[in-house]
């Protein structure tokens, strides 16, 4: 009965009188889906682009965060390694349509996916050749120190991190919507014949794509890797990026950051109040029950578009 | 009706170009030419490959024999980029609008080439390049009352009928004032009274900006009013070139559209 009890009703009782822990639990959630949602925005903005799934959107995140902390393990101050590992990843972007995107493109896609896939291994290989494979401490200054908002706790580190997230959203959104580079993005992400029919050139919107997809994993890195440190699990966040796509829809820009925070919140929720009644683990198989029930019930997502073929 | 415009020298000619894919011959050995201010109409039955033939223009298909003769400039191919450069824009047989993004935001893509502000400034969004973005902005209004789709500024292409989406193509194209606008079957699927607003639209473009225009049409009343000269394809053969009343005499032609009566 006790047993029962605590699988059913018996958390939502508890969610009802501490009210105040409820929020702390989802508070901490938000800030691991924000950074789910920032993965998943990298996976979106290219696969949008270039119809390319990149697998290699994870280990982007480690290897932009083991160039931060490399290059400040050098000395170089943080702003300035913060600048370079913008270069670096823009230079990255740049050899990725060189000698990817481009030799493969008009490909099938399943291709490319696999070409991303030996992306991944390089940058794993290529990242900890250069700047070596012990865990990193990384620390770019931003405090943390428990704060309280009405009885709530919560640290200022999370409370950064979210506006920092909420901002390169905001930012994004303008230009996209705004510039008119954005608009060309989505003149490509669109149609590809008939942006290049109006002289969009596609290989520097794909240089473009993937610089701004380097930047988003560069400051998923930066939050994930003051939390817990660099290292190479760092990459398997993208695994959970995958369920979020799903929640979300995969040409869905807002879809990715909704459903990063859905799921960042819901096995944070669940984990705390179901999770001693199962025995705990929740959070590392809620993601993907969620998404297997989305697959069977709402396959484009929340905001995806349905497939429609005009013949 | 083509009485007091000027026609000029020629703008674009296609020499012997032959394309296939695989076993398919596309096209073979297909030769003519375009003037500048002209209506040139290209018709043929199914399958013929007249679509080819203008993806062949664009730069979209690469043909495997010929030359193209763009401008007073001789290239064996043309390059999609390089074309729109040029001044050739194009609509699409099946509609290629981008249906996420408002009539608007379509017609303003068409002005991507003539954006000349610095990349980085776009970026940013800032001084010259809001001006230019303000400068564009205006053209493309001029465009939108010129075909009457004020009404449908701000919405989302995908939504919009059929009829409407052909206006909106036609719109993106004429946004990067080309010297050559290429037409895959504008009135496709429309009804008289579109067809009829297509027609003067493609006409007073052609009137009024002295564009040149290459049209694939399926009807043949429409293709003898308003083209100055006509050419006719079958399987992927030049089956005829004159005027639309040569052509309606030409025996090969007559045999070819009895032969395959369609819509
Ligand atoms: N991308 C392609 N790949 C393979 N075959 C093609 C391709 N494009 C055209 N073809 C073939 O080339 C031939 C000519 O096609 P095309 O589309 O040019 O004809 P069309 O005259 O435009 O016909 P329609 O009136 O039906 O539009 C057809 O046999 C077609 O199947
Ligand atoms: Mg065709």
């Amino acid at each position: 009965m006790e047993m029962l009890r605590a699988l059913t009703y018996g958390p939502l009782v508890e969610m009802w009188e501490y009210p105040i822990f409820l929020a702390e639990v989802a508070l901490n959630g938000l800030l691991t889906g924000v950074m789910y949602s920032l993965v998943a925005l990298g996976f979106v903005l290219i696969f949008k682009a270039s119809g390319v799934f990149n697998f290699a959107q994870g280990v982007m995140v480690l290897f932009s965060a083991l160039s931060l902390v490399g290059l400040m393990e050098h000395g170089v101050p943080v702003w300035a390694a913060l600048v370079l590992t913008v270069v670096i990843m823009v230079v990255l972007a740049m050899v990725i349509e060189r000698v990817m995107l481009r030799p493969l493109v008009n490909q099938d896609p399943i291709i490319l996916f696999m070409s991303t896939i030996g992306l991944t291994f390089f940058l794993e290989g290529f990242g900890e050749t250069i700047w070596g494979s012990n865990v990193k401490r990384l620390d770019v200054g931003i405090p943390d120190a428990p704060l309280d908002i009405g009885g709530v706790l919560v640290s200022t580190f999370d409370l950064w991190a979210a506006a920092i997230g909420a901002t390169m959203v905001v930012v994004l959104a303008i230009f996209f919507q705004k510039t008119p580079i954005g608009r060309a993005l989505r003149a490509v992400a669109d149609d590809h014949q008939a942006a290049l029919s109006v002289g969009i050139p596609l290989r520097t919107i794909w240089v473009v794509v993937w610089s701004v997809a380097g930047m988003v994993a560069l400051v998923a890195g930066i939050m994930w890797g003051s939390k817990s440190g660099v290292q190479f699990s760092l990459s398997l966040i993208a695994l959970k990026a995958l369920p979020v796509l799903i929640l979300g829809g995969f040409t869905s820009v807002p879809g990715a950051i909704i459903g990063g925070l859905i799921i960042g919140v819901g096995e944070k929720v669940a984990e705390v109040y179901w999770g001693p009644a199962v025995g705990g683990a929740i959070e590392n198989w809620f993601a993907y029950v969620l998404a297997l029930l989305f697959l069977l019930f709402r396959p484009q997502g929340l905001f995806g578009e349905r497939i429609i073929e005009r013949v | 009706m083509a009485g007091e415009r000027r026609i000029g020298e020629v703008i674009l000619a296609v020499d012997q170009i032959s394309l296939s894919f695989g076993g398919v011959r596309a096209l073979e050995n297909v030769s003519f030419d375009v003037r500048r201010g002209e209506i040139r109409a290209i018709i043929g039955p199914n399958g013929a490959g007249k679509s080819s033939m203008l993806n062949v223009i664009n730069g979209f298909y690469h043909p495997q024999e010929g030359r193209i003769t763009f401008k007073g400039q001789t290239r064996t191919q043309m390059r999609t980029h390089e074309a729109a450069e040029q001044g050739i824009a194009r609509t699409f047989q099946n509609i290629a609008l981008f249906k996420g993004m408002s009539t608007l935001d379509n017609l303003m893509t068409g002005r991507n080439l003539k954006m000349k502000v610095n990349f980085l400034l776009q970026a940013l969004h800032v001084g010259p390049a809001r001006r230019e973005e303000i400068a564009h902005r205006e053209f493309v209004e001029r465009i939108i009352d010129f075909l009457e789709i004020q009404a449908v500024r701000k919405v989302p292409v995908g939504r919009l009928p059929y009829g409407l989406q052909k206006r909106v193509e036609l719109g993106r194209a004429l946004a990067a004032e080309p010297d050559l606008l290429l037409l895959d079957e504008p009135m496709a699927g429309m009804n008289s009274e579109e067809k009829e607003d297509m027609c003067r639209f493609i006409l007073d473009v052609n009137e009024e900006f002295g564009t040149t225009i290459v049209l694939i049409e399926h009807d043949m009343g429409v293709v003898m009013d308003i083209s100055d000269r006509v050419v006719v394809l079958d399987y992927g053969r030049l089956l005829a070139d004159g005027s639309p009343d040569e052509v309606r005499r030409d025996q090969a032609v007559i045999d070819a559209y009895l032969g395959a009566v369609h819509d």
